[in-house]
């Protein structure tokens, strides 16, 4: 079984963000780095496949030179094959990044196999757009499910749930195929110490993508005008309890 | 201008209806005519809803094909009927399903999709100017989106349902998309209905817990309050982190977005992760130890205390003001 891992080098943004003065990009220079939640239970999912059925997990990433940092934490939990799509700072859209991944998937399956499964978290938590697996997906004309919840791999199959409007949804996928996942399919595990100290040693297969135009034109980013005042202060321990109540009679939730 | 319209049990989804909000502004804007697809029949009182929220004209998307819900085919049939009815625009909600639909559209037309956009105005006959959600919302990007058809899913913060100040009478007819195989592979095979209490999501009234509430344990007093209230238990990355609680739980980025009348947090210290997950709360009471913790400028009104104090105590009063109108 030959697991995929796409993931994605993020800020880790506190309660507000700041922007740069040219209004592109936000300003990293107080924050650290860190993948998504939903790209951490990625990763441990494709670990936990291939303890369960055997073969190799590799992860990719397109992003800056610091970016392989992200790499070696996936490396830290168990992925053998890491590479590296080398950018060099400009932001690419979900069009350009698909592509640069198809032809690496290409590339890396001529010399090692088909990937039985690619893994995607269901979003960026940065740009949020929510296509790049799909686009991969049929770039590669292979079946693809997004939001994944539980998953079961057999040799030849995978049946991927997913939550909908309170209820679950099944579907059954045929091999290779592409799934994004969600945050609350597992709970990932934190990298042991020999797993940090193969991390730091792991080679990383790099690449040198080319930079495509997008036909989206950032304009600007801004930070959302929260105008909502001040909160009310009822009090201050047990002693707000009756100023609580009251609130919750008046508003309605109490009858 | 088309949008995707879901409904469930034929009922119009509140994210539906906000996206056809966002249509209708932007097909004032751009002089075009509001369209709606639906996948199945349209029964009279659902016509009547999209008719008071302005639309001109719906199409039945039906096909024995589309008995279970399949995402290409979903994507086929809406660029198809795009193509047919000359729709400059085509969007749906910022829904799961409403984003994912739409991504297969971009990825079969090989066009840029733009999710949760909020604000749209035409530019010209290529062009449409958007200002759409990054990081959930706590970040906007202001882009011009060349592209035709624009492809667009509305964010569900940030937009409100409104009806149109005229209603219309909304034309129904059927359209059937010419659909393969192939389009049909993936496919919903095994729908398990929602359980029975109140989702997180549809719940009026939301208790939420973060770190302070301090164990698992302590989770009881919270789960007392919101059966007193009628609501739902929702909670942080943290909690779920830790293993306190479980992720269909989870109110953030990440986890359940939530909308209640009211959300009663405590012990959450308002990381942007989480305030993401809740932006669209009617009112918002926090509970909490810090008085600079960033939830307090978030809310509407505020305890600073110890919840672990604070709740069986609101709780005691909450029984003893039942016990006294019984």
């Amino acid at each position: 079984m030959n697991v995929l891992v796409c993931i994605k080098r993020v800020a880790m943004v506190g309660a507000r963000i700041v922007v740069t003065p040219d209004g592109q990009e936000i300003d990293t220079r107080q924050l650290g780095f860190t993948v998504s939640p939903h790209e951490e239970c990625a990763v441990e999912e494709a670990v936990r496949v291939v303890e369960r059925l055997g073969g190799a997990v590799s992860v990719v990433t397109l992003g800056p030179s610091e970016a392989s940092e992200q790499l070696r934490d996936a490396a830290a939990i168990g992925a053998t094959h890491l590479v590296h799509l080398k950018t060099d700072g400009r932001e690419w859209d979900p069009i350009a990044t698909a592509q640069a991944l198809v032809e690496v998937v290409h590339q890396l399956e001529a010399e090692r196999g088909v990937y039985d499964l690619i893994l995607f978290g269901n979003e960026a938590p940065d740009t949020g757009d929510y296509q790049v697996g799909i686009r991969v997906a049929h770039s590669l004309q292979r079946p693809c499910v997004a939001g994944v919840k539980n998953l079961e791999v057999t040799e030849q199959s995978a049946l991927a749930r997913r939550e909908f409007r309170g209820g679950d949804e099944l579907f059954e996928l045929e091999l290779p195929c592409v799934l994004s996942v969600k945050e609350g399919i597992n709970l990932p595990r934190y990298p042991s110490l020999p797993g940090r100290m193969r991390a730091k040693k792991a080679v990383i297969e790099e690449f040198a993508p080319v930079w495509r135009a997008s036909s989206v034109i950032k304009e600007g980013l801004r930070v959302p005008n929260v105008t909502r005042e001040r909160a009310e202060i009822l009090g201050t321990g047990i002693g707000a309890v009756p100023a609580l109540l009251a609130l919750l009679e008046q508003i309605g939730v109490l009858t | 201008m088309l949008c995707l319209v879901e409904t469930d049990d034929g009922v119009v989804i509140e994210a539906s209806l906000r996206a056809l909000s966002f249509a209708r502004s932007l097909a004032q804007s751009s002089q075009a005519r509001l369209v709606a697809a639906l996948v199945g029949e349209i029964p009279e009182m659902t016509a009547s809803t999209l008719g008071s929220f302005g639309v001109d004209e719906a199409y039945a998307i039906t096909s024995a094909k589309l008995d279970a819900y399949a995402p290409v085919a979903w994507a086929q049939s809406l660029r198809q009927l795009q193509a047919a009815c000359g729709a400059s625009s085509l969007l749906a909600a910022g829904s799961d399903r409403g984003n994912e639909v739409m991504a297969h559209v971009g990825a079969l037309s090989a066009e840029p999709m733009a999710a949760n956009c909020f604000a749209a105005t035409r530019i010209d006959n290529e062009t449409v100017r958007i200002s759409r959600q990054r990081w959930a919302g706590s970040l906007i990007e202001d882009s011009l989106l060349r592209a035709t058809p624009a492809l667009m899913t509305v964010a569900f913060d940030g937009v409100s349902s409104q009806r149109a100040e005229q209603s219309t009478t909304t034309t129904v007819q059927a359209f059937e998309p010419h659909l393969d195989e192939s389009d049909l592979a993936t496919h919903v095979a095994q729908w398990t209905g929602r359980s029975s209490g109140i989702s997180l999501a549809d719940a009026r009234i939301v208790v939420g817990g973060g770190r302070g509430v301090g164990s698992a344990e302590g989770f009881a007093a919270l789960d007392e309050l919101a059966e007193l209230l009628g609501g739902a238990v929702g909670v942080s990355r943290a909690v779920t982190s830790l293993g306190w609680r479980p992720h269909n739980q989870q109110v953030g980025q990440t986890g359940t977005r939530i909308a209640p009348d009211l959300y009663l947090v405590s012990g959450i210290s308002g990381a942007t992760q989480h305030l993401a997950g809740c932006q669209s709360a009617k009112r918002v009471v926090a509970i909490n130890i810090d008085p600079d913790a960033p939830i307090i400028s978030r809310a509407d009104y505020a305890v600073i205390g110890d919840l672990n104090l604070v709740i069986p105590a609101l709780v005691a009063a909450i029984r003893e003001r039942s016990s006294m109108t019984s």
